[in-house]
């Protein structure tokens, strides 16, 4: 059965109202754009890195540069799940020492996937800074992380379900709080 | 989908689905090679054994680079000078290996179907480094790995697979990884090192080299195993090179995007001239390279499958 659609987040004037908000205050926040780098979470992360690096140059006339990060190979639950999860791999074109990079992803939830990425990013070299840029935060954190940045806060109970939906997969822009079917 | 067999024994019994997994996953795992710390936490906590009765240097550095790259704790275990020239039987070997709690035992040996029998023996992931002349499947995975990385695609392909078959697990491996895959394969050699019946794997036989690589996409020769000649197959090392060594001039007849591969160690002059095996044909490099990826993304699905246990 498919999850229920309960209620819509943000339809698509406001989720492009979010981006152009954080990338101002990405640029307001870090004095313009030098040394600046997004990092974007497979799969949809990466979607939102390059939006907002396009907003970014929108605003700053320069474009900094977008990497895509899978944190696999990280995770904390590797060997509890039946079989292991896809390994999509890693793309930074660049050296990420010395810069200001820019961690993007669409939901935040637990933290653990974020802990697992500051992880990742650390293995590839030493960053000035990492900050977090969030679409949702939807509460419930296990572990001690805040976003920077953040498009919507939504509180949320612990069965419901954010689906972010972006043109470039489904066709749409568009984030939902979704039930899951009762069985 | 996922992967969900304890074991990797032989490519013959994989699915097409299964050995792109494999690929996509060790396509994914060569960024690790290019970082300047070669290392994901991975792994950490889990033991493989390298349990190998047979020569073998390539083979088992890369599946201990692979291992250490994932932050697993590889031990290697020959055969030389260990329990083994006392007498110890394998399957004792092998309890005496599970008692220690490895989670996967990469395992080579002489007798066709070790890996099998130690697959059944043992509780953890038992991974097939060659047996015999039966199968070697990560060989055969980093071939098609090479392949499909310089071609971009492995569907409608075709091989020309050349030189000692019969005593080649290389041969078989790669045979049946390609078949499952779409791709044409020829075996070309001597009558007496093609094994009887080897057309049955839906191949093409040849008997003439120049003959066998006129139209192909990829030429894979293979090194005269010396070593598992127990009589006369050949008249002599002179004549095989002279017939079916590949050198510059009979290559002249091939395609200009060929690729050329092998499996190593080479036996320069024997069956690949210098300037081949040198050549901006060849890929015989990438092949390593790409050998350590495949057995990360190896040792990364079965390291997983352990959980349903």
């Amino acid at each position: 059965m498919k999850p229920r659609e309960k209620a819509q987040v943000l339809d698509e004037t406001a989720l492009e109202r979010a981006l152009i908000r954080i990338a101002h205050e990405i640029v307001e926040k870090n004095g313009g754009t030098a040394d600046l780098a997004f990092v974007g979470l497979r799969t949809r992360g990466v979607t939102l890195a390059q939006r907002l690096a396009e907003r970014v140059t929108g605003i700053e006339g320069v474009k900094p540069p977008v990497g895509t990060l899978d944190i696999t190979l990280y995770r904390d639950d590797l060997g509890l799940k039946v079989a292991q999860p896809v390994v999509r791999g890693t793309e930074i074109p660049f050296d990420v020492t010395g810069k200001i990079v820019i961690l993007v992803d669409d939901v935040l939830f637990t933290g653990r996937t974020i802990r697992a990425a500051l992880d990742a990013i650390m293995d590839l070299g030493r960053p000035r800074a990492i900050q977090l840029a969030i679409l949702v935060d939807r509460g419930h954190r296990e572990l001690p992380i805040r976003p920077d940045y953040v498009g919507k806060n939504l509180p949320t109970s612990r069965r419901e379900i954010v689906a972010v939906r972006l043109r470039e997969h489904d066709g749409e822009d568009r984030v939902v709080i979704e039930e899951p079917a009762e069985e | 989908m996922g992967w969900t067999r304890k074991d990797l024994l032989t490519m013959q019994e994989l699915e097409p689905a299964e050995i792109g997994l494999i690929l996509d996953t060790a396509a994914s795992m060569k960024e690790i090679a290019g970082r300047e710390i070669k290392k994901v936490p991975t792994l950490r906590g889990r033991t493989v054994v390298n349990l190998f009765y047979e020569a073998s240097t390539r083979t088992r550095t890369s599946f201990e680079i692979a291992g250490k790259w994932l932050s697993a704790d590889v031990v290697n275990w020959s055969a030389a000078g260990s329990s083994a020239a006392k007498g110890e039987t394998l399957l004792d070997t092998a309890k005496n290996i599970e008692a220690m709690s490895p989670d996967v035992v990469v395992v080579r040996h002489g007798a066709s179907g070790t890996a099998q029998l130690l697959a059944r023996a043992l509780k953890c992931a038992v991974v097939n480094a060659g047996d015999g002349a039966h199968e070697h499947p990560t060989q055969a995975l980093l071939d098609l790995l090479t392949i499909r990385e310089k071609k971009g695609h492995l569907e409608g392909l075709s091989v020309a697979i050349v030189g000692d078959i019969a005593h080649s697990r290389v041969a078989r491996s790669n045979i049946h990884g390609m078949k499952k895959l779409g791709m044409t394969v020829t075996v070309a050699g001597p009558p007496t090192l093609i094994p009887p019946f080897v057309q049955e794997l839906g191949v093409k036989v040849s008997h003439r080299l120049e003959e066998a690589i006129a139209d192909v996409d990829v030429i894979m020769m293979l090194r005269l195993q010396q070593e598992r000649m127990t009589s006369g197959l050949i008249p002599s090392l002179r004549e095989y090179a002279r017939y079916w060594g590949l050198t510059r001039a009979s290559l002249s007849g091939a395609r200009q995007d060929v690729l050329i591969m092998h499996p190593g160690p080479v036996n320069r002059g024997i069956e690949l001239a210098p300037e081949v095996a040198d050549g901006p044909y060849s890929v015989i490099l990438d092949q390593v390279a790409n050998g350590v990826a495949v057995r990360m993304a190896v040792l990364y699905l079965l390291a997983g499958a352990r959980a349903q246990a």
